[in-house]
């Protein structure tokens, strides 16, 4: 009787962690960050790396305050397809666009990337957040301000010079995440749960979907509350909001003797420590996926 | 104070009572340490523990954390192999007594200093003692060396049952070579760590995954840990061997292979540096072929020996399959350590071919974290199978009987083998559940691991506390234990106030 009783327990445990619901709709939460804003960084020596390097960025760039969104994301396709700067395959399953090429070494593991038509974003994709109806790419409903995701590089890539930015160097990135001060998160030197979208950090979008959760709207950690979750505002030292957490963000650096591209941030689906400023991950260029996402940096005299 | 002597005697100096007291300080460090990650911080304890103890838990400082903790860990498992040994394999009793004191002098300093530099603030004067506790395990290992050297003349074993050259025991060999491995590892991992603040920076290995060009520093502790990890898995298997009393065909064609792939298999890892990966890895294969083989050469003998003497006690002379399957299975602490040597082959074996067969064509399109899952949870589920197979042959040490004996074997067998099967599917989940759908998979396999850990952890747990419970009872174990190391029951009696010196001396 006791094995019997203790086998029913397992078996309901075993189900009550089955029992992940489907993501629904999400809350449509504004969180008073323009999507559309610019931070400047302006030139200067930082300390990169865990173990903080000495590193000089000798001029002024501007970065993307948040992630690129859904919304932005859809305009891009949308405007980049009715001009042919990018173009669909044939049975319109995904967005392709041109890529001139990596130099290939032909080292141990290393992949050519040549010169041709890459996946941008695949349109039929379970889990992508935007709808095709066969014209106009548009976001569902909810997801408008949360980053757009299941994004490759070559899609993050050709979004940043489509409005005359690129993606961020690694130095970039970091510099922009944790200011001169060698700082491990954006905001500081701890984490809390209510700083960032990570994985069990119990935000409101983690329920019904299990503890790697889903996106937050961009801006979300500022200090606000949303309807009884209270966050703590954590910008970086320049002003970004979900430089720790949300999605990962591509960055720009092809590499000698290797295919793949990094990632710096951290996601919805990591534990805290992916969310230092200095942790990075791989993925061939061409991968999509949703804890994925990017923003751009450009130029100031092309700001100006 | 005598009473208290006479335990400490036990605790420090016999064989069992050593392996006791390192057992249950690395199962204190488990609990501890184990507060910090996983569930124990998606549950919040973390934040408890971290308010309750004062870790100083600096975001900057985690890889060098883990080095040391699992450092620490690590050296309290040497410990107690290294009493496995000297309490298995004949020798001087003044060898056994130095190399025992050696090695809990030895790991006891670097456990404490090193964690409490690590975790407790940066106090460098604890570094240097954690650094003293790691070179006093090396010199254990060369007062090993030197006692388990096979061509002693006091140590011949001539009987044909077992594997000797001209009298040689090379059981004793076997030994002596993964002795002497272990050390030269060691010395490998030593030089890569003695350049740390000389341009050289902490990292985890499975963060080197992709580099296309690692520096030969980083090569030498890539392959200190593989090596070390994998002579400790030999030194098991030769313990457990000797436990099994080993004899036989099978151990004279084991004995040899098994020096023979220790050599290689730890020549193949020292290549790693000067070739840079590529065909060293080769060369390891072979090595840890030949390994592999004297271990299914161990199992095959053991599980035949466990049947054949279950068999005989029942008086069955000629078994069906299932009386034989049933005698195996009589006796799970014995059939375990074993068993847990078959079973580690599905969880990290067969992955880890797998994986570098399949790894171009499908583990490096994954993004590297899903590919860092892999190792990571390749060799935890190693280590851990090393544990449980410790942990079995020390219930065994310790006296358990009868129907508790059967308890604890099984709960150490079924909730380790569940957690670790777990923990496979979990680390290669990507074959076939997406990113997207994966929380259902990671919910049930995460669940699964966290209750067969607990149910290990509950086990031993209920070990410690008898154990402990025993030391506080005058003619407990553990005083029958202490005499079996040649310190006397009268003896203890006497420290005891329960025979007087003069009674003694008539």
């Amino acid at each position: 009787m006791k094995v019997k009783l203790f086998l029913i327990a397992i078996m309901a445990l075993v189900l009550a962690a089955c029992s992940a619901a489907e993501a629904g709709e999400p809350p449509v939460i504004e969180t008073g960050v323009d999507p559309e804003a610019w931070a400047r960084v302006p030139a200067g020596e930082f300390l990169m790396g865990q173990f903080d390097h000495p590193t000089v960025i000798d001029y002024d760039y501007e970065i993307m305050v948040t992630h690129v969104t859904n919304a932005q994301f859809a305009e891009f396709l949308n405007a980049a397809l009715a001009d042919g700067t990018i173009r669909f395959n044939e049975d319109k399953t995904e967005v392709l666009g041109y890529y001139p090429g990596d130099e290939f070494h032909g080292y141990r593991h290393e992949e050519r990337i040549d010169e041709g038509d890459w996946l941008l974003f695949p349109v039929d994709e379970e889990g992508v957040r935007l709808e095709f109806d066969g014209e106009t790419f548009t976001p569902l409903a909810g997801y408008e301000n949360h980053p757009a995701t299941f994004v490759t590089w070559f899609g993050a890539r050709a979004y940043c010079e489509y409005y005359g930015g690129r993606l961020p160097s690694e130095a970039e990135w970091e510099k922009a995440a944790r200011g001169t001060d060698g700082r491990p998160y954006p905001w500081g030197g701890e984490i809390e749960r209510n700083n960032a979208n990570f994985y069990s950090s119990r935000d409101p979008f983690e329920e019904g979907v299990g503890k790697q959760g889903d996106t937050t709207p961009v801006g979300f950690y500022n200090g606000k509350t949303y309807d009884g979750y209270e966050t703590i505002d954590s910008p970086s030292p320049y002003g970004l909001y979900d430089m720790a957490g949300n999605v990962w963000q591509w960055t720009g650096n092809v590499y000698d003797k290797q295919h793949y591209r990094y990632l710096r941030g951290g996601s919805k689906g990591e534990y805290e420590h992916w969310l230092r400023v200095w942790a990075s991950i791989n993925i061939a260029p061409d991968f999509a996926g949703p804890s994925v996402g990017f923003r751009c940096v450009r130029d100031v005299a092309a700001a100006e | 104070m005598q009473a208290i002597q006479a335990r400490f005697k036990f605790l420090f100096q016999s064989t069992k009572g050593l392996i006791l007291v390192a057992i249950a300080a690395i199962a204190l460090v488990t609990a501890l340490w184990g507060m910090l990650s996983g569930p124990m911080a998606e549950w919040g304890v973390r934040e408890v523990a971290v308010d309750l103890f004062g870790f100083d838990l600096d975001p900057a400082e985690r890889e060098g954390r883990i080095v040391i903790l699992y450092h620490t860990i690590a050296m309290g498992v040497v410990a107690i192999l290294v009493y496995m040994i000297t309490g298995l394999i004949p020798m001087k009793e003044h060898e056994r007594v130095s190399i025992n004191f050696s090695a809990t002098v030895g790991y006891i300093t670097s456990m404490v200093f090193g964690l409490a530099f690590a975790y407790f603030g940066r106090n460098w004067a604890f570094h240097g003692l954690y650094l003293l506790g790691l070179s006093i395990m090396f010199f254990t290992g060369v007062l090993l060396a030197v006692a388990l050297r096979p061509w002693r003349k006091d140590y011949r074993n001539p009987d044909p049952a077992y594997a000797h050259l001209r009298g040689m025991n090379l059981e004793r060999a076997a030994l002596f070579v993964m002795s002497v491995a272990t050390l030269g590892s060691a010395v490998f991992g030593a030089v890569a760590g003695a350049s740390y603040g000389n341009g050289f920076e902490t990292f985890l290995a499975e963060d080197l995954i992709r580099w296309p060009d690692k520096t030969d520093l980083q090569f030498a502790i890539v392959g200190h840990l593989h090596i070390m990890l994998a002579l400790m898995a030999v030194a098991l298997a030769l313990v457990i061997g000797r436990w099994f009393d080993w004899k036989g065909t099978l151990h004279k064609i084991s004995m040899p292979i098994m020096m023979l792939g220790t050599t290689v298999m730890t020549a193949g890892t020292w290549a790693v540096v000067p070739m840079h990966g590529g065909a060293a890895h080769t060369i390891i294969y072979a090595g840890s072929t030949f390994v592999l083989l004297a271990g299914l050469f161990l199992v095959i003998f053991g599980f035949s020996k466990i049947i054949r003497e279950r068999l005989a006690e029942q008086g069955i002379k000629k078994a069906s399959f299932w009386q034989g399957l049933k005698a195996l299975l009589h006796d799970p602490v014995r059939f375990g350590t074993l068993w847990q040597m078959v079973y580690m082959n599905f969880c990290t074996s067969f992955v880890g071919i797998f994986v570098a067969v399949k790894l171009d064509e499908i583990f490096r399109v994954w993004p590297s974290r899903d590919e860092r899952l892999i190792l990571t949870g390749h060799w935890h589920i190693l280590s851990g199978i090393i544990a449980t197979i410790i942990l079995l042959y020390y219930a065994d040490m310790a006296g358990l009987k009868g129907r508790v004996r059967k308890v604890f074997g099984w709960t150490v067998i079924l909730g380790s083998d569940a957690a670790f099967g777990a923990v496979t599917v979990f680390e290669m989940k990507r074959l076939f559940v997406s990113e997207l759908n994966q929380q259902p998979v990671t919910d049930i396999t995460m669940l699964i691991a966290d209750i067969g850990l607990a149910l290990v952890l509950v086990a031993l747990a209920a070990l410690m506390v008898w154990r402990l419970v025993d030391l506080f009872e005058r003619d407990g174990r553990w005083r029958k234990e202490l005499a079996e190391t040649g310190y006397t029951e009268v003896e203890a009696d006497t420290r005891e106030g329960l025979i007087s010196a003069q009674e003694l001396a008539k």
